[in-house]
């Protein structure tokens, strides 16, 4: 890999150790994918999740001297005086933990949004950027809704990235990488939101690699939050991040266009039972329920105010949360939905992650809905057993207390 | 008892030895349980099986971007992370992970390693030099 003398300089540790710990990880990623070169980059998401390994790496590079040359957004954390106030308080070394994740990045240089959906607010790259996003929900929306470039990054080589400003030039960064491999032809129906959370687990299920999928036949736009589920459950189920729909994401106008010179390596079908298989993996037995945990990525202001609208005058059964942006719980409190929500004794909670450890242990081993399958899949580790509904059907299932065949 | 050695490329420099653990499937290591190293996710082809000490040979990595690094992290600090991982195809999470973690990581094995190696071989990781020596255990092949 050639380095200008600026990146070898980096590496050789003349802007600090923390610095050339960055490179280092950096230039060792790119010659795993020969990488000719780095590249500026203008945007970057990190992490901050106050998860150990995380901790582990940002405390490392700050205290080695390392900061941020392009300032990233930042993944959800807790917000740990909510919950504290609400659910449980915690031991010692959890706020520790916690408040040393905040200070770290916000000592690297951190722009805590606390989020992560930053690919539809606060941190919205434009058609052709080159930009470093490490959360996995947030790529394939990056790479294939926007048309921006971003690797599958981790929270360590992002993190990397907005230290050095660069990244190794390889992979979605490059023309020939972003067009297609996997003709999908999509027979099931792909309605609403959850139908493409189902087609998003579904896909990698079928067809394992990597490679960039070009789904076919499927006619109507998705919303915005159908696609930050799908791009979630794709990268939950395999590895994909980037992807084109024909006719609906910018560098897919025709199936010409999305496979480019590319021949088409490998057709996959997925029909209604693709869909029907994952619905019935996460359906979870039907029975009472303890809580419900609901935004896994975060919740938008829409999917809040339809909320409030299903509980209006009713109170849920058991203990809700919903999780979101600060931006979008700001709107939720400007738009009456907070109240609405409040009212049924549910949770808005801004800043905060299902998968932080310490903040949810009341609910480990216990029956919960939610209307994520990554929610799911990631909490198994913890035993949480979750039934995964869509949105609505999650509502009514913590307005009754219990989930219905 | 037979050794071989195969040739292979140093992503994350370092070396290991133990007992192969061969997977078909990629691996999060994230859905292996800290304490043990044992794998607890549904359908993987590793399920129940742990990857303390191991030299894990898979395809690849996959899973989300944080948990990736977090669960390795928390492997090595309970001393149940595996001691090399050998990959068919690099993925950026893993390798960024690795690298940053210390862990020995290599790929671009001699395609013969895939055709001899079994599960259970003594594996050494020379992820510097690029080589993989696979000593059979004979006791295990006679029986």
């Amino acid at each position: 890999m050639e380095l200008t003398s600026l990146e070898r300089d980096m590496l050789e540790g003349k802007h600090g150790e923390g610095v050339a710990l960055a490179m280092k990880v950096q230039v060792g990623t790119g010659k795993a994918f020969y990488a000719k070169r780095m590249v500026p980059i203008t945007r970057a998401h990190v992490a901050a999740s106050a998860q150990e390994g995380d901790l582990y790496f940002v405390t490392k590079l700050v205290d080695l001297g390392a900061r941020c040359l392009i300032s990233p957004t930042t993944n959800p954390s807790m917000d740990l005086k909510y919950v504290e106030e609400h659910l449980c308080t915690f031991p010692e070394d959890a706020i520790a933990r916690v408040k040393a994740s905040d200070d770290a990045y916000r000592r690297i240089g951190a722009t805590m949004t606390l989020s992560c959906t930053p690919e539809i607010e606060k941190n919205v790259p434009s058609f052709g950027e080159i930009v470093a996003f490490s959360e996995s929900s947030a790529s394939p929306y990056v790479n294939s809704v926007l048309g921006a470039r971003t690797n599958r990054e981790s929270s360590i080589s992002a993190l990397c990235a907005a230290v050095t400003g660069r990244v190794p030039e390889y992979g979605y960064l490059l023309d020939e990488n972003r067009r297609g491999e996997i003709l999908v032809e999509v027979e099931a129906k792909v309605d609403d939101d959850f139908d493409w959370a189902l087609l998003g687990y579904a896909y990698p299920q079928k067809y394992k690699g990597p490679e960039v999928p070009v789904f076919t036949g499927i006619e109507a736009r998705p919303t915005p939050e159908g696609f930050v589920q799908f791009g979630a459950e794709l990268a939950t189920s395999g590895a994909v991040a980037m992807y084109h729909v024909v006719g609906v994401t910018p560098e897919a106008p025709t199936v010409e266009a999305a496979f480019g010179e590319k021949p088409v390596k490998e057709r996959v079908t997925i029909t209604d039972a693709d869909l029907d298989r994952v619905r019935e993996q996460f359906s979870g037995e039907p029975g009472p329920i303890e809580y419900a945990m609901l935004g896994c990525p975060h919740l938008t202001i829409r999917q809040v105010g339809e909320i409030a609208a299903l509980v209006e005058g009713k109170r849920f059964a058991v203990d809700t949360w919903i999780l979101v942006s600060s931006l979008t719980l700001e709107l939720a409190e400007r738009m009456g939905h907070l109240g609405a929500i409040h009212r049924a004794g549910g949770h808005v909670i801004p800043d905060t992650c299902m998968d932080v450890p310490g903040c949810w242990d009341t609910y480990y081993g216990r029956p919960g809905v939610t209307e994520s399958q990554k929610c799911a899949f990631y909490c198994q580790v913890y035993g949480q057993r979750y039934a995964v509904r869509p949105l609505a059907q999650a509502v009514q299932a913590a307005l009754a207390g219990e989930v219905v065949k | 008892m037979s050794e071989r050695e195969y040739t292979c490329r140093p992503i994350s420099e370092g070396a290991g030895e133990g007992e192969a653990l061969l997977s078909t499937d990629a691996l999060c290591f994230a859905m292996c349980e800290a304490d043990t190293g044992c794998v607890l996710e549904q359908g993987h082809c590793l399920d129940g099986r742990s990857v303390a000490g191991k030299v894990l040979v898979m395809p690849t990595g996959k899973g989300s971007s944080v948990v990736q690094a977090d669960g390795l992290y928390r492997l090595i600090m309970k001393g149940t992370a595996p001691v090399a991982v050998v990959i068919e195809t690099p993925e950026p999470v893993l390798v960024s992970t690795i690298i940053a973690m210390e862990v020995p990581l290599v790929d671009e094995v001699d395609p013969a390693f895939y055709d001899e190696v079994e599960e259970g071989d003594h594996i050494t990781v020379d992820a510097v030099a690029g080589k993989i020596v696979v000593r059979k255990n004979s006791t295990a092949r006679e029986a």
